[in-house]
């Protein structure tokens, strides 16, 4: 079985970056680092392989700086290949641009399976997974929160408000899921050795067959128009106990509408 | 204390791994790229090494450092014979295990990476910071590794090493024994030999780590004893492996040996680390085998010695950082007080106080200074083992040797110095135990204590280390400094410190040669010793604190080379100097600490 991956490599969210005053987005010319949200569908994709006893995983990554450290994580925690695609004229693609470049990218590659992380962690459109899908002509589903594989079907637990849903459809298939599912194993020693020779592809928007006023600033349909600071957060209520706190305690969970 | 109802302001701090200092340092004063260039390490790259470092750092602070407090408050229990660790050190010393991270600069014969040792001094550095007390297994192991490789047999190095470097099974020093402690010769433990090339090991070893625990499948021991006829003292021991399941010739493990851990010790801090009684023998003996030749024991054990003292100093260096970090949380988030220039009627966080800022950068210089310190010194342990020429390989290690005793003794010292800041940091709740911080205090006072006390590191520096070429290696190594501190004197900001540093190697010099003058009077010389380490070693940091400085002034991350500039500063005008004022106590003789009797001390 054959499993592709996509993966951001993102800014340390330890070390956050700082917004291009200009184009308001995040300043992404630092050392970026494997979207944590991302090593979820990497661990998922590896033990996907290993409950169908053999198969490969493949990373997909963009990246206008030719990057490479979040990848080297994932290729260390076992991953078996990654392809990045890397231009200069890939500054400023928006979602949809990513979709078709990524889509490009693993198109050819014979992928039973395609894992995503429901959203990166810098950007959170949260939209490109399902637009690879549609670029593809794959099924896709999304908010996995458990993923099996049944000869040539895919069957997901899909994350719902009230509980999950059961769903099942034909591969090649994309699926995305959601953070938290599944505990990303940590890259050992051997691992991080042995994704330095691990094969690593890096393709340019020709090499895809794209040229640079399809990507990029000049490709966007999508524009930020404003960004805004968010609201600190006001201080919480305190309550003495009268002992009369448990209502109060009932009323504040009845008012989320969590009971 | 006027604490009154506690209400905790701040939490303890996590651990954060610095990797941007530790990989500063291990750039401009390991030189990492220049040991990558040797034939030793040809096969090792800078951003190898910094990758391995950054998910190691990953790693302790998200597995291994999580169980610190559960070391502490749960800590190891004697059961029966057993010792029961904290439920979560068991699943983390087995990710540990997993990891592969304990042999990445252990030898590639047996499964190691073969990194340069300041490599695995940086994942140490973050192994003791995340857990001091857990930390100490893998390091008691390592020291059994070592002496397997420097004495073992091909046998019992093909028998025992690969599961150690893994961490499968970890290893024990027996050394002490109750009448025997820093006066190792007077050991009474017996090793008669059985004829079959095994030795029945009998009789009791004390302050064991990691003597017994549940957390591996089999445990190493390496006892020292007597065999039949052996002379007395120290040229009559020799080292036995003692391992607590036989292993079969497949590697499977057999029958349990005659070694029972009789108790664990009650401990002021590192709870996390059971300190056993092991008894060997008590029923039909205990089988051992002999490693190295007999009666070398003592000289066996001294060539693991520097690994040792150097690991042990940077104990120091690590718990210091770690109560760093929770200081410098507890001050950025305690509100309290209003400081000087705060708008009239706020209070202001206590990090804006003049005493609270000298406190942190106290502890932020000497940490990077011992940080300097600890790392120059395992460069040293590389190049005299990896540099071209014979020539280096010598400057090489003369240096490595001179700075072994200054990095256990400074470092361990500035451990207990540090801590005890960082609790003055947090005030009151720095004495209450729920903050954590005074763990950090209990655990960093050990070090000074074992693996040699400081009084001990002191004695081996003023005997043998500065016998070396008659005072030679120190004399020139001071003038290296004086080198430094002219080459700082045009750094923009650095004249002052540039000036200090060059009366700091006058006054030691001139301390120097008051002892080597008075060599041939060991009481005059002692008297002065711990003054001295403390001396030699401040202005050693001085010098490499000054090559910190110039590197951070081109650093390519301008916000990091101005924090080390601004350190560094601190450390030049307001620690340096204190090095001027311990020129009486080095140079008082012995004559005003026998002045009284020892009745008349009473």
């Amino acid at each position: 079985m054959k499993v592709v991956v996509c993966v951001k490599q993102i800014p340390d969210p330890a070390d956050p970056g700082a917004l291009d005053p200009e184009t308001r987005t995040l300043k992404r010319d630092v050392k970026l680092i494997l979207d944590e949200s991302d090593s979820y569908g990497v661990e998922m994709a590896l033990q996907l392989v290993d409950a169908a006893g053999g198969g490969e995983v493949t990373l997909v990554s963009m990246a206008p700086n030719g990057e490479r450290s979040g990848l080297s994580t994932a290729l260390a925690m076992g991953a078996e290949s990654a392809t990045l695609v890397s231009d200069p004229a890939l500054v400023g693609s928006d979602a949809l641009t990513t979709a078709k470049i990524l889509a490009a990218a693993i198109a050819g590659q014979g992928a039973d399976l395609v894992i995503a992380g429901s959203e990166s962690s810098d950007g959170y459109t949260g939209t490109v997974p399902e637009q690879i899908a549609a670029v593809l002509d794959m099924p896709s589903v999304t908010a996995a929160k458990a993923i099996e594989v049944d000869g040539s079907t895919v069957k997901v637990q899909r994350q719902t408000d009230a509980g999950y849903d059961e769903v099942e459809c034909p591969m090649p298939a994309l699926v995305s899921v959601t953070a938290g599912v599944v505990e990303p194993r940590y890259p050992s020693f051997k691992g991080i050795m042995a994704a330095k020779s691990k094969p690593f592809e890096e393709k340019s928007i020709a090499d895809l067959g794209m040229s640079a006023d399809q990507v990029g600033w000049a490709g966007a349909n999508q524009e930020i128009t404003d960004v805004t600071d968010a609201p600190t957060r006001e201080a919480g209520d305190v309550f003495e106990d009268d002992g009369e706190a448990h209502l109060k305690i009932v009323a504040f969970l009845e008012n989320l509408k969590v009971i | 204390m006027g604490i009154g109802r506690v209400e905790y302001p701040v939490g303890m701090a996590d651990y954060s791994p610095p990797l941007k200092d530790i990989k500063f340092v291990l750039n401009s004063i390991a030189g990492i790229g220049d040991l990558v260039e040797t034939d030793a390490y040809s096969h090792v790259d800078v951003d190898t090494v910094e990758m391995v470092l950054e998910e190691v750092g990953r790693f302790m602070a998200e597995v291994i450092a999580p169980t610190n407090r559960d070391g502490d408050t749960i800590g190891a229990k004697w059961n029966d014979g057993e010792v029961n660790m904290p439920d979560s050190f068991g699943p983390a010393y087995g990710q540990y295990v997993e990891s592969g991270f304990n042999a990445v600069a252990l030898s590639p014969e047996f499964g190691g990476g073969g990194f340069p040792v300041v490599t695995g001094i940086a994942i140490q550095e973050m192994l003791t910071s995340a857990n001091m007390g857990f930390s100490l297994c893998p390091l008691l192991t390592q020291g059994a590794i070592d002496a397997f490789l420097h004495h073992g047999t091909d046998e019992q190095k093909s028998m025992y090493l690969p599961k150690m470097l893994t961490g499968e099974w970890t290893g024990t020093m027996n050394l002490t024994e109750p009448h025997a402690g820093s006066d190792v010769g007077a050991l009474t433990t017996k090793a008669e030999p059985v004829g079959d090339g095994s030795y029945k090991i009998s009789g009791t070893k004390i302050f064991i780590t990691f003597g017994e625990h549940d957390m591996s499948q089999n445990i190493i021991h390496l006892v020292l004893a007597r065999t039949p006829g052996s002379p007395p003292g120290t040229r009559g021991i020799s080292m036995f492996v003692v391992p607590k399941f036989m292993v079969n010739e497949d590697g499977s493990l057999g029958d349990r040996n005659d070694v029972s851990c009789v108790s664990i010790e009650h401990k002021l801090g590192i709870h996390g680390s059971p300190t056993c009684v092991l008894s060997f023998g008590e029923k039909e003996g205990a089988i051992g085998w002999l490693v190295g030749n007999e009666n070398e024991g003592m000289r066996n054990m001294f060539t693991m010695m520097n690994n040792a003292r150097l690991s042990v100093g940077l104990e120091g260096l690590s718990i210091s950082e770690r109560a760093y970090q929770d200081a410098l949380q507890y001050a950025q988030e305690r509100v309290q007080g209003t400081a000087v220039g705060a708008e009239k009627g706020t209070k202001s966080p206590i990090i804006d106080h003049a005493d609270v800022r000298r406190m942190l950068m106290t502890q932020r210089a000497w940490i990077d200074a011992m940080r300097c310190l600890v790392y120059a010194n395992a460069a040293h342990l590389d190049r005299s083992i990896a540099s071209a020429d014979s020539d280096a390989k010598t400057a090489a290690k003369e240096l490595a040797d001179l700075y072994i005793p200054l990095t256990k003794a400074l470092c361990t010292d500035l451990g207990n110095e540090m801590t005890s800041l960082a609790i003055q940091v947090h005030g009151g709740m720095g004495f209450v135990e729920e903050t954590g911080v005074a763990q950090h205090y209990r655990d960093a006072r050990i070090a000074p204590i074992y693996e040699g006390t400081n009084g001990i590191q002191a004695a081996d520096l003023v005997g043998r280390k500065l016998a070396m070429r008659s005072g030679g290696v120190v004399i020139d190594h001071l003038a290296e400094i004086d080198a430094v501190a002219k080459e700082i004197s045009t750094l923009d900001g650095f004249g002052k410190f540039s000036d200090n540093l060059t009366q700091a190697v006058d006054t030691t010099r001139r301390s120097t040669n008051w002892l080597l003058s008075n060599a041939s009077s060991p009481n005059e010389v002692l008297a002065g010793s711990v003054p001295y380490l403390r001396m030699l070693a401040t202005v050693v940091c001085g010098g490499l604190m000054a090559r910190l400085a110039i590197a951070a002034d081109g650093s390519a991350d301008a916000d990091h080379g101005a924090a080390k500039k601004a350190s560094v500063k601190f450390f030049g005008e307001q620690i340096l100097p204190t090095v001027n004022s311990l020129e009486g106590a080095v140079t008082a003789g012995s004559a005003d600490l026998f002045a009284l009797t020892a009745e008349q001390l009473a």
